[in-house]
């Protein structure tokens, strides 16, 4: 049973019904088999007349309608289980926010959330009901067996532990077995996809036939190792059924001597005939079922370390206007959009970032004052820390020591939902959704008209979405795969346009991978969006660095140097000859 | 299927119908052996039966475990070779397929059907139809009537009811996959698009998004949760109408109570095979499905056509010619959205519209580009990503095919050389190059099997790969998908092998990529001092270092939009010295 699992089905109301109606379906079937035996057994034996078929036909009737209510009733609680759980996994990824699910493997988190948890199916709608039935049918059939004949019943009561015991015992061997070979077996079953992935690899050295020998080796060792733990874990089964079936020959035997010597009618024996195997079989089911349900079990794992995982403490504080009384008197501006609605001064003070795991700080005591519509060029190589500023400045982390302060409000005390409101953001490789592209854009503010959109999209310089086959209303394909660099990261550009009211702008290196027509036309957007913004862009390029009043170069973390150029292109290729001229160091 | 494999299955088929005639046996024998000891007739009449009871309960476990051992010994053996040919059909280079390596893996799992086929659904379905047809047959003995409603009845349970429930299993599957991808989609999302979400305060209105999907997702599942039971239900109902049809019309026809007891237990028990196939036709529907695919994929036409004869491999110092070449590609992605999940659906009515539009929309990738390549000549292409510098490269090793143009090798048409010859020589460093779950030695041996541990040494030195091949290990095991390796060793594992494969003519692509600035510049300094004299292409986007080299030639949207001596291209406005300044900026 999976610990953490049933502390969710319990706190799930609509789970425990679902679940509860499950089980109990499933144990009155078992409980019917019992009904159902002794009316054949009356029936064959010409003690009841036609009647008894009558009322066999009807048990039947509802036990049929008894395993679809479990059907269906498994089929709920196993969507309700998983939803509960994709629920809070989903709110999970959401907390998490970008910064640390940078951290994750992605793929793997939207494989689990997605069809990863398909694999609980097998252990919620077979493994839990088969213990319920397993719990409860054997002993109703040991109870009635008592009833009708003592000397059945006692075989059947001291043969039953054999089951689980037996199932324990082979179960401990071969799982040693399994152990020994999981290793080979999962290298030598993962060989083909190996090989079919670096197919491109092999041509190019000419040796994708050669592999086809390979190949059929490795399948030949596969199979043979995989037979080998067969052997083995069929042979747990093979014991189980031949414990259960020699036990119901242990009852049967007598009986037949016993009907022999005249001194036990045929209805009890048809009866005890019918009603032995009942005994052993939801026991041997139980166990079938467990092996099904391990890959769930897996997924339940996964899932629930992703949950468990630390640092989900972080969007609760959403709104926080008096807290931190010993804040150096920051506090009181805090309620409200306090900065008037201009563009804010921005001011880090002795910040440094550490990101868990990680030894050197992604930034390290940097103070910097960014005045109100002042517009700044973040430069440097990657991972100097110039995105650790731009997420600091978004709310994505927090400082691990220092502040960053807003209009000489600290960021922490803001309402991050209000804070991310003045912002026009635009990633390095922004997300396309899945959607029209009008939705695309009005991404930050749903409310927006279809002329606002247009005029946003005018305003990136995005022409290009008239030409597309429905206009604004086509649909993207998948993270935007339908539209090139260039006009993604205009589409993003029109998303910043689309809000109103921002006054920071902050863009991360927009030119990146960008052809020089696209260039151009991303540029000129930017210095539209730029004005009366406080900015903060960081560049590559030089036509970006251009825009810029001040030039900060960031390296490991530190500001290294922090310029001020009159624009002009001279003056900025100058100060990076002089910069370039100093030694680079560790 | 070979002859030999053909005989495993059939053992394997006669195993499984004698385990479950074994289990007829058993009850049959039991049922008579009561009954007529309820007759009190002499011990020595009941012998055989007691014996025959005994034998069919031993016999009935060690022919099942018979079944399930060669069955799947079988199954792993059919599935062998369904992967050999499909590996022979991805061996020739393939168009660019959706789905990357998402797409691989579930072709993978794909060649498991075969084994799903053969163990879930062949072997059940035979035995149980050889066991239901002893139950008939042993029906016939008694009363032919009744042995007529039991084959009624089992034809309605093995039958009808499996072939409902594929139907329905497909139906459902047809429903249910798009609900998958879109919740997959929306997580990715949420995932992918965190920083945007976040940033617009949109990750709400996402996360609902998610949930909705979710939602919609389980409502179907529901809905198949109750067609399921339903055939769940109809599998019981059939058993026990049978059974009580069979004991009336036993009474009825005077069959006395051992026939009617015999018969009764017979029918009961021919069913308990015969009841699980309902869940294998479900099965059924998802395995033909995947056997589908997997026709689609090796009836793919391969990228380049091979000669029927190829022309003889040239020989000595080779003079390549790149003359007015143009390439177009099927679009990434075509504009409607749903055709992505589609054609990983495997729909049939969309792949063929994908195809169709396909057709329509081929984007010119390189649009006559010509360079020469004398022996010893060093040729750099530089230009922004998307431009078809990746797409020259796989024109040179003939994985994609000209729609004009040609590249020559000594003035031979590459078309006319088998392709392998042509990579044999034109080779080297390739994009997404992949380190395979071997040690570093195999991994490098790859491109030299021959290759003696002097050789290996030197082209691991030329990478600069020495100190972290002596610090990890020459038999160190990379892992999956080379994940142990990070992003610059993979690189300079790849130019080692590169380097070791020798080819006349190397190529390189983006070498320097993901590497920091610092190993970046040695590794394009050291590279620069190996190539020399060599016949070289350099696909690159760092500009530093290219001085060094014979010619650069600048690709923007296909065309060649500058070529010449580094310093010749610095001295004039354009995008290489736009470039060049851009990078001296960064650079510090």
């Amino acid at each position: 049973m999976h610990k953490d699992l049933f502390a969710l089905m319990r706190a799930e109301r609509t789970v425990r019904v679902h679940l509860a109606v499950t089980m109990t379906a499933a144990v009155l079937t078992g409980l019917l088999v019992l009904v159902q035996a002794e009316l054949l057994a009356g029936a064959l034996s010409g003690r009841f007349g036609a009647a008894a078929l009558a009322a066999l036909a009807a048990v039947v009737a509802v036990r049929a309608l008894l395993a679809w209510a479990q059907g269906v009733f498994a089929g709920r609680t196993a969507t309700a289980v998983k939803s509960a759980l994709r629920h809070r996994l989903l709110a999970r990824l959401r907390d998490l926010g970008p910064a640390r699910l940078a951290a994750h493997r992605s793929g793997e988190l939207v494989t689990l959330t997605g069809r990863g948890l398909d694999g609980l199916d097998d252990y919620l709608t077979g493994y839990l009901p088969s213990i319920a039935v397993a719990a409860v049918v054997p002993v109703a059939v040991v109870v009635r067996l008592f009833a009708a004949d003592l000397a059945s019943a006692v075989i059947v009561l001291v043969t039953l532990p054999l089951i689980p015991i037996f199932g324990a015992l082979v179960g401990m061997t071969t799982k040693a077995v399994t152990e020994r070979q999981f290793t080979a077996l999962s290298r030598l079953g993962g060989h083909f996809l190996d090989v079919v992935r670096g197919l491109p690899t092999l041509r190019a050295f000419g040796r994708a036939r050669y592999q086809a020998t390979v190949i059929r080796e490795i399948a030949d060792a596969h199979r043979s190792a995989t037979m080998r733990t067969l052997r083995v874990a069929f042979l747990s089964s093979l014991v189980l059924e031949l414990c259960a079936s020699l036990s119901v020959a242990l009852v049967a035997v007598p009986i037949g001597l016993r009907l022999l010597g005249g001194s036990l009618d045929l209805t009890t024996a048809l009866l005890v005939l019918l009603l032995a195997p009942e005994a052993y079989l939801p026991l041997r089911a139980m166990g079938t079922r467990f092996h099904a349900s391990m890959e769930g079990i897996a997924a339940a794992d996964a899932a629930f370390a992703v949950l468990d995982s630390p640092g989900g403490e972080e969007p609760a504080p959403a709104v926080k206007p008096l807290a931190r009384g010993a804040g150096e008197g920051s506090a009181p501006a805090a309620e409200a959009p306090a900065w008037g609605g201009g563009a804010p001064e921005l001011r880090l003070e002795h910040v440094t970032v550490r990101y868990p795991g990680r030894d050197e700080p992604a930034l390290e005591d940097v103070s910097l004052t960014i005045a109100p519509g002042e517009r700044v060029a973040l430069v440097g190589e990657s991972g100097g820390g110039k995105s650790t500023l731009l997420s600091l400045l978004l709310g994505f982390v927090r400082p691990s020591a220092g502040r960053v302060l807003v209009d000489g409000v600290d960021l922490r005390e803001l309402d991050l939902a209000q804070w991310r409101a003045r912002l026009a953001f635009v990633a390095q490789r922004p997300h396309l959704f899945a959607a029209s592209v009008a939705d695309n854009i009005r991404l930050g503010t749903p409310a927006a008209s279809s002329e606002d959109v247009r005029r946003a999209a005018a305003a990136a310089d995005a022409g290009f979405v008239a030409d597309l086959p429905q206009g604004f209303d086509t649909v993207l394909g998948e993270r935007g795969a339908n539209l090139s660099a260039g006009q993604r990261q205009r589409v993003a550009l029109a998303r910043a346009f689309c809000r109103p009211g921002t006054s920071v702008l902050l863009l991360d290196e927009p030119t990146a991978r960008l052809d020089g027509r696209s260039e151009a036309a991303v540029v000129a957007a930017t210095e539209r969006l730029a004005r009366d913004r406080t900015a903060v862009v960081v560049a590559h390029r030089p036509a970006m660095i251009h825009l810029a009043d001040r030039v900060i170069r960031l390296h490991a973390g530190r500001v290294i140097t922090d310029t001020t150029p009159n624009g002009t292109a001279g003056h900025a290729w100058a100060l990076t000859e002089t910069v370039a001229g100093e030694g680079c160091g560790a | 299927m070979t002859r030999r494999m053909g005989v495993r299955l059939v053992w394997a088929v006669l195993a499984g119908a004698a385990a479950d005639l074994a289990g007829l046996g058993l009850v049959a024998a039991a049922a008579w052996l009561i009954t007529r000891a309820a007759e009190q007739p002499p011990l020595a009449a009941l012998s055989v039966a007691i014996v025959a009871t005994r034998a069919f309960a031993t016999s009935k476990g060690v022919f099942r475990y018979a079944e399930r051992l060669t069955g799947h010994d079988v199954a792993l053996r059919a599935q062998a070779g369904t992967r050999e040919r499909l590996y022979d059909a991805l061996v020739a280079p393939q168009q660019p397929r959706h789905g990357g390596a998402d797409l691989l893996s579930r072709m993978v799992d794909d060649t498991e059907a075969v084994q799903d086929l053969l163990v879930r659904c062949l072997l059940p379905a035979v035995a149980a139809a050889m066991a239901g047809l002893a139950a008939v047959v042993i029906g016939l003995t008694i009363l032919p009537v009744a042995a007529l409603v039991l084959l009624a009845g089992l034809v309605v349970a093995g039958v009808l009811l499996p072939a409902g429930a594929a139907a329905a299993a497909r139906r459902w599957s047809a429903r249910l996959a798009p609900a998958r991808a879109a919740l997959a989609g929306r997580v990715a999302d949420l995932v992918h698009g965190s920083a945007d979400l976040a940033a617009y305060g949109a990750d709400g209105e996402a996360l609902a998004r998610a949930r909705e999907a979710d939602e919609a997702l389980a409502a179907l599942e529901r809905r198949q949760a109750r067609v399921h039971a339903a055939a769940l239900a109809g599998g019981i109902l059939a058993q026990v109408l049978t059974v009580v049809a069979v004991v009336l019309l036993a009474q009825a026809g005077g069959a006395g109570s051992v026939g009617t007891a015999v018969l009764a237990l017979t029918s009961l028990v021919a069913f308990e095979p015969v009841l699980p196939l309902a869940a294998a036709g479900e099965r059924l529907a998802g395995v033909t499905a995947a056997l589908r695919r997997l026709r689609e994929v090796r009836a793919a036409v391969p990228a380049v056509a091979e000669p029927a004869a190829p022309a003889p491999r040239p020989d000595g110092p080779l003079t390549i010619e790149v003359d007015n070449l143009v390439v177009s590609h099927p679009p990434a992605t075509t504009t409607a959205a749903g055709q992505e999940q589609g054609a990983l659906d495997g729909a049939p009515q969309n792949g063929q519209q994908g195809h169709h539009r396909r057709q329509q929309q081929r984007r010119v990738v390189l649009d006559g580009v010509s360079l020469r390549l004398t022996p010893g000549r060093r040729v750099a292409v530089v230009g922004p990503s998307g431009a078809g510098k990746s797409t020259l490269l796989a024109a040179l090793m003939r994985l994609v095919e000209p729609e004009s143009g040609a590249v020559r090798v000594n003035g031979v048409d590459i078309r006319a050389l088998a392709g392998d010859d042509v990579r044999a020589l034109m080779t080297g460093l390739t994009q997404d190059p992949y380190i395979f779950r071997a040690s570093v030695r195999d991994n490098l041996r790859l491109a030299g099997p021959e290759a003696d541990d002097e050789t290996l040494h030197r082209a691991v030195r030329d990478a600069r790969l020495e100190e972290w091949v002596e610090r990890t290990g020459w038999d160190a095991e990379l892992g999956e998908d080379g994940r142990t390796v990070s992003g610059g060793q993979l690189q300079r594992l790849a130019l080692a092998r590169a380097l070791l494969y020798d080819p006349p003519v190397l190529l390189l692509d983006e070498p320097a990529e993901a590497l920091d600035e610092e190993t970046a510049d040695r590794l394009t300094a050291d590279l620069l001092d190996v190539t020399r004299g060599r016949t070289t292409l350099l696909v690159t986007h760092r500009l530093k270092g290219l001085e060094r080299v014979d010619e650069v030639i600048v690709l923007e949207e296909g065309r060649v939009v500058q070529r010449g001596h580094h310093d010749e291209l610095v001295s004039v406005p354009g995008y290489y010295r736009d470039l060049w300044e851009s990078e001296a900026l960064t650079r510090r």
